[in-house]
C-alpha cells in the first residue's frame, strides 16, 4: 500500500495541492500488513501524527477487513474504496456502509484490472483511479501523470489503463 | 532534477548530497537510511554525480573509517548511519571529532536496542552528542535537504564533522514536497573543499600522534572553543544560504508565536510540525502558548535560548531521547541555558521507539503546564497498566524473564502462574 | 609542521656495520638502507626497545617503498608499539605523511586514503600499518573488507606475535606455550594453549588478492624486494613480516636477526610469496634446524625446558607444526640460489 500512498501524494502535488504520505511500520519487507497515510492540504501541511480520522479509506486487501478495525476513526461522510468484486453482505459490512452517504463506499476489482493490464497483482493504479472517480480531491489526469512518473514505458501505459478502466466503472455505476 | 519535487525525504537528500559533489561516499546499509545511500549510489552509477567514489563497506566502522581516510587526505567525504550504527562506529566519532576531519553525515534517527527498534527516537545521535561534532536537527525534509548543503560549508570552514540528524521513517520515509536547488546554487554557496591539515607527500607531517598530559587539555579546549565558534557561524552561513536560495532554513533555533507566551514548548526535530499545529489550536482557544525548534544541538546555544525562552513562565520540552533514572538530555541542557531564571522546565519523554506523538496529547501536556500541574518528568501516553502489572510481575518471581517479551502478556495470568 | 625542521637526512653511523658492509656488493645489489640517500621515513630519535624487530623492519619496508615511489607515499598506521614509539608528542620520527587511524580500522582508513588520491587525480600509494593484534585480531574484519574490495592498499602486518604495547598480552597471532601476561607460565597447562592456529598469510590468499608475502627481518634483502615488488602492484597486497620482540620474547637485543633467522630455518615461519590465491615462490630452507633451537634463546618458552616444568610433548607439537609447513611449502627442495 506505500506506493498507493506515494503515488497520491505525487497525483495531489500535480494539482498544485501540498501532500504528505508516509509508512506506519515502514518495514522494507512485503507481506506483513502495512497501513500507509496521506495527507493533502492547499497549505503546507506540518502534523506528522498518523492519520486517525480519516476522511477516506482505501482497503486494497479485504482480507484485513476481518483481523484489523480498518474503519476505526472514520468520518461520518467519509469515503470507502474496497480493492473487491464482492458485493458488501458477501464482505460482511452491509449494515455498516449503509450509514455512509450514497456512493461514498464503493468496490472495485483492482488486482483483476491489474492483472488484466499489467499482468501483475498490484492494484495500486487501478484503486488510484477509482478513487479519483468517487471523491474530488484527485483529478483522473493527475493520478495518469503520477503513475508515468513512477512507471516508465509500457508499465506506465498499462497502469494507467488500468486506473481509466476503474475510473470508467465506477463513474458508470 | 532541480526544482520543486514530491519525492522521499531520503531521495531528496541524496539528491542534495550529489549536488554538493562528494569525492568519496562510504556506505554500510541500516534501517533507515538504506535509502539515501541507495540513492546517492544510483547517481554515481548513471554517471550524473561525477568523481565520486561510492565504496560498499563491511561495516559501519569501516564506512567512517574509510571517511576519515579520505578526509584526511583532502578528499570531500561523506556517509549516513542510524541507531545501532553509530554505537558501532562510536570510536571513529570520536576520532573525527577529534581530529576535525570535516566528514558530513546522516543520521537517521532511530532507537537503539536493547530492545531493538527499527523506528524512529533521538537515542542515537544522543549517544555521541559530546563527540565534538555539530548536531543539526531538520524539523522537514526541505530542511533536511538545505542543512545537508550548509552542513559541507560548515564543516570545511571550521574543520569539523557535522551530522545532520533526520527522523527515521517521520522523515526519511515521507513523501512530500521539496524544493531541489540547481547545481548552479550549490556551486555558488559550496566552493571546493580546502583542507586545513591533509596528507601530502610535499608537505608531510603525522595527523593523530598520542597527546600527553602536558597538552590534551589545551587540545580539548580548542575543541570546546571550535563549537564556540560554530555558534557564530551557523546563523552567518544561514544568512548566505538564504541570499543564495532564497528561504530560511537553518539558524540555532527557530521561534513560534513566542511573543507573550506563558508556556512555550522547545523540541528537536520533526515533532515541532506537530507542536507548530498545537500552538496554533490553543491559540485560537486564547491560550497563550508558542514553541521553540532547536535546529542546532550542537554546538547547543545557551544564549539563543535564554532569549528565545526568557519571557515563558513554563517550558515543556518534549523529548525523543531518555537517561534512565533522570529524565531528558534536552531539558538537562535547557536547564543549564535557563538557570538563573525562576522558568519551570518540565521534560516530557515521548515518541520512543517511533511511538506516535499526538496533537491530542500534546494539547493535554501544555494545558497542564499552563495550570501549573505538569510533574518535573513525565512519559506521554504511558500505558501504566502495563508496567505497573510487570512491575508487580516481576518481583513475585526470580525468573520473572525478559521483560519486553513477556509485556504485553495478560498480566494477571502470568502473575497467576508465579503464585502456583 | 615542515617548515620547522627540515627533513632530517641519514647521519652516516645510523647506517650500521650490515650495511656498511654492502661495500662488498655492486651498487645495484645493496639493500636500499645502504644508501645515504634513502629516504629515511623513520629517522633517528623514535622511542622504540633496543633490538626492535619491528623497528628494523619498519624502516627497511618504508625507505624502500618510498624509493620505489619516488616519495609518493602516505602511511596509515593502526594503534601499537609502532605507532607509540614513533611519535613520542611532541616528536616524530615520521618524514612521510603519517596517519594514525585507530587500533582496528588502519585498513579502511588506507582505503580512504587510496580513494581521495584517485579522485584527486594524484598518483600517491598508501601503505598500511599495524601489528599482530591490530591485524589478526582487532582489525580482522577491516583488513577483509579490504581484500573482498581489491583496495589499493599494500598492508604490512608487523607481527611480534603479542600485544607488546600494552604490556605483552596474548594475540591470536602468539605461537601456542609460548608466555604471555594473559597466559603466563603457572598452573597446569603453562603458556599460550593449542588452538587451532591464526594464519594470515593464508587467510588473505584465500580472498586471491594480487599479492600475498611473508618475510623476516633475518631477510633483509628479501624484504626490500619483497617490497619492491608489492608498492608498485595495484590492488590489495599483504606482507606479514616476522618481527621478534627482545623485550616480549624474552631475548637479548643483540639476537633479534638471528631469533628471525631460527625460526625460518626452523621451518617455524614459512617465508613464501604467493599470488592471487596460489604460492609462487618460496625461501627454500638451507639445513633444517630442530625447532627447540629456535625456542631455546627465548625466555617465553623457557619453561619448556626448564626442570620440573619440562614439556617434551608441548616441544614436539611444535616440531610437527614446523615440519608440517616445510611439507606444505615445499621448503627443503633445491635451492636456485646461494
Amino acid at each position: 500500500m506505500v506506493t498507493a500512498a506515494e503515488l497520491l501524494s505525487m497525483a495531489a502535488f500535480f494539482e498544485d495541492k501540498h501532500a504528505q504520505a508516509f509508512p506506519s511500520f515502514g518495514s522494507e519487507r512485503m507481506g506483513a500488513p502495512v497501513v500507509s497515510y496521506c495527507r493533502i492540504d492547499d497549505s503546507e501541511i506540518r502534523l506528522r501524527e498518523p492519520i486517525n480520522s480519516p476522511d477516506a479509506l482505501i482497503i486494497q486487501d479485504p482480507t484485513l477487513l476481518l483481523s484489523v478495525d480498518v474503519f476505526h476513526g472514520l468520518e461520518r461522510d467519509g469515503f470507502i474504496l474496497i480493492n473487491s468484486q464482492r458485493s458488501f453482505e458477501e464482505l460482511g459490512i452491509a449494515e455498516f456502509v449503509a450509514k455512509f452517504p450514497f456512493g461514498h463506499v464503493c468496490n472495485v476489482g483492482a488486482t483483476d484490472l491489474a492483472l488484466k493490464h499489467v499482468g501483475r497483482p498490484l492494484p495500486n493504479a487501478a484503486l488510484l483511479g477509482g478513487f479519483a472517480a468517487i471523491s474530488d480531491e484527485i483529478r483522473l489526469a493527475s493520478v495518469e501523470k503520477a503513475i508515468h512518473q513512477k512507471f516508465s514505458g509500457e508499465i506506465g501505459q498499462a497502469n494507467v489503463a488500468a486506473a481509466r478502466e476503474a475510473f470508467e466503472s465506477l463513474k458508470a455505476a | 532534477m532541480s526544482g520543486l519535487q514530491q519525492i522521499e525525504g531520503s531521495l531528496a537528500v541524496a539528491q542534495a548530497i550529489a549536488l554538493c559533489r562528494p569525492e568519496v561516499v562510504c556506505a554500510y546499509p541500516i534501517t533507515p537510511q538504506t535509502h539515501i545511500v541507495e540513492g546517492v549510489c544510483a547517481l554515481v552509477r548513471t554517471g550524473k554525480l561525477k568523481n565520486c567514489e561510492f565504496i560498499n563497506v563491511e561495516s559501519e566502522f569501516a564506512a567512517l573509517s574509510v571517511a576519515i581516510g579520505a578526509s584526511a587526505a583532502g578528499a570531500r567525504a561523506y556517509t549516513a548511519t542510524a541507531s545501532q550504527g553509530i554505537l558501532h562506529m562510536a570510536e571513529a566519532i570520536y576520532n573525527a571529532g577529534g581530529l576535525g576531519l570535516p566528514i558530513v553525515m546522516t543520521v537517521g534517527n532511530r532507537a537503539i536496542g536493547a530492545p531493538i527498534n527499527i523506528w524512529n527516537d533521538h537515542m542515537d545521535s544522543m549517544a555521541v552528542k559530546d563527540a565534538g561534532w555539530i548536531q543539526l536537527f531538520a524539523e522537514t525534509n526541505q530542511e533536511a535537504v538545505d542543512l545537508h548543503i550548509q552542513a559541507f560549508r560548515l564543516a570545511e570552514e571550521l574543520s569539523c564533522p557535522v551530522m545532520v540528524c533526520m527522523d527515521g521513517f517521520i522523515l526519511t520515509h515521507a513523501y512530500e514536497r521539496v524544493d531541489i536547488p540547481t547545481q548552479a546554487q550549490v556551486d555558488a554557496f559550496l566552493p571546493p573543499y580546502e583542507p586545513v591539515q591533509v596528507l601530502d607527500p610535499a608537505e608531510p607531517y603525522s595527523i593523530g600522534a598520542m597527546v600527553g598530559p602536558d597538552a590534551y587539555t589545551e587540545v580539548r579546549y580548542l575543541a570546546h572553543e571550535k563549537q564556540l565558534q560554530a555558534l557564530r557561524l551557523i546563523p552567518e552561513i544561514g544568512r548566505v544560504f538564504e541570499g543564495v536560495f532564497g528561504r530560511t532554513s537553518c539558524g540555532l533555533v527557530y521561534s513560534y508565536r513566542t511573543e507573550g507566551a506563558d508556556v512555550v514548548a522547545v523540541a528537536l526535530g520533526s515533532v515541532n510540525g506537530t507542536i507548530k499545529e498545537v500552538v496554533d489550536a490553543m491559540r485560537a482557544d486564547g491560550a497563550a502558548v508558542g514553541s521553540v525548534s532547536v535546529t542546532s544541538f550542537r554546538p547547543f546555544p545557551l544564549e539563543e535560548l535564554r532569549v528565545a525562552l526568557g519571557d515563558a513562565k513554563h517550558v515543556v520540552v518534549i523529548e525523543k531521547n531518555l537517561a534512565p533514572g533522570l529524565g531528558g538530555m534536552v531539558a538537562s541542557d535547557i536547564r543549564m541555558a535557563l538557570r538563573d531564571t525562576p522558568i519551570q522546565i518540565y521534560t516530557v519523554i515521548a515518541g520512543l521507539g517511533g511511538r506516535p506523538i499526538t496533537m491530542a496529547a500534546l494539547q493535554e501536556v501544555l494545558a497542564g503546564a499552563g495550570d501549573g500541574k505538569l510533574p518535573d518528568m513525565q512519559f506521554l501516553d504511558l500505558d501504566h497498566g502495563i508496567v505497573e502489572h510487570e512491575i508487580i510481575r516481576s518481583h513475585r518471581v526470580r525468573r520473572s524473564g525478559p521483560t519486553a517479551e513477556n509485556i504485553l502478556r495478560n498480566p494477571a495470568a502470568t502473575i497467576a502462574q508465579a503464585e502456583n | 609542521m615542515a617548515q620547522d625542521s627540515a627533513l632530517q637526512r641519514v647521519k652516516f653511523y645510523q647506517t650500521g656495520t650490515h650495511t656498511v658492509g654492502n661495500r662488498l656488493m655492486d651498487e645495484e645489489a645493496r639493500s636500499v638502507q645502504a644508501s645515504m640517500e634513502r629516504s629515511n621515513a623513520i629517522t633517528s630519535g623514535h622511542r622504540a626497545c633496543q633490538g626492535c624487530g619491528e623497528a628494523l623492519g619498519a624502516r627497511y619496508a618504508l625507505d624502500v617503498a618510498m624509493r620505489a615511489t619516488g616519495g609518493q607515499l602516505v602511511a596509515v598506521n593502526a594503534t601499537g608499539c609502532l605507532e607509540v614509539f614513533t611519535t613520542p608528542y611532541p616528536e616524530t620520527s615520521w618524514q612521510i605523511p603519517w596517519l594514525h587511524s585507530l587500533f582496528g580500522n588502519a585498513p579502511a582508513v588506507a582505503t580512504g586514503v587510496a580513494a581521495a588520491m584517485r579522485r584527486k587525480g594524484r598518483n600517491i600509494k598508501v601503505v598500511a600499518q599495524g601489528g599482530d593484534g591490530g591485524t589478526t585480531d582487532i582489525g580482522f574484519g577491516c583488513l577483509s573488507g579490504m581484500f573482498e574490495r581489491n583496495d589499493d592498499v599494500l598492508y604490512i602486518c608487523y607481527d611480534n606475535e603479542a600485544y607488546m604495547n600494552t604490556g605483552v598480552q596474548r594475540s591470536s597471532a602468539t605461537p601456542a606455550t609460548a608466555r604471555t601476561a594473559t597466559t603466563p607460565t603457572v598452573g597446569g597447562a603453562p603458556g599460550n594453549v593449542f588452538g587451532t592456529g591464526k594464519n594470515l598469510p593464508l587467510i588473505a590468499m584465500a580472498h586471491n588478492i594480487p599479492y600475498v608475502a611473508t618475510a623476516t627481518v633475518a631477510g633483509l634483502h628479501d624484504l626490500e624486494a619483497k617490497v619492491n615488488k608489492a608498492i608498485d602492484m595495484a590492488g590489495a597486497r599483504y606482507l606479514h613480516i616476522l618481527v621478534p620482540c627482545p623485550l616480549g620474547w624474552g631475548s637479548a637485543p643483540c639476537d633479534t636477526i638471528h631469533i628471525a633467522r631460527l625460526a625460518v630455518e626452523s621451518g617455524f615461519f614459512p617465508v613464501f610469496e604467493a599470488e592471487h590465491g596460489r604460492v609462487t615462490a618460496a625461501h627454500k630452507i638451507r639445513r633444517q634446524l630442530p625447532v627447540s633451537d629456535y625456542l631455546r634463546p627465548q625466555r617465553r618458552f623457557a619453561h619448556l625446558f626448564r626442570k620440573g616444568t619440562e614439556d617434551s610433548e608441548g616441544v614436539a607439537t611444535l616440531q610437527r607444526m614446523a615440519d608440517a609447513n616445510i611439507e606444505r611449502f615445499n621448503l627443503l627442495g633445491e635451492r636456485k640460489s646461494p
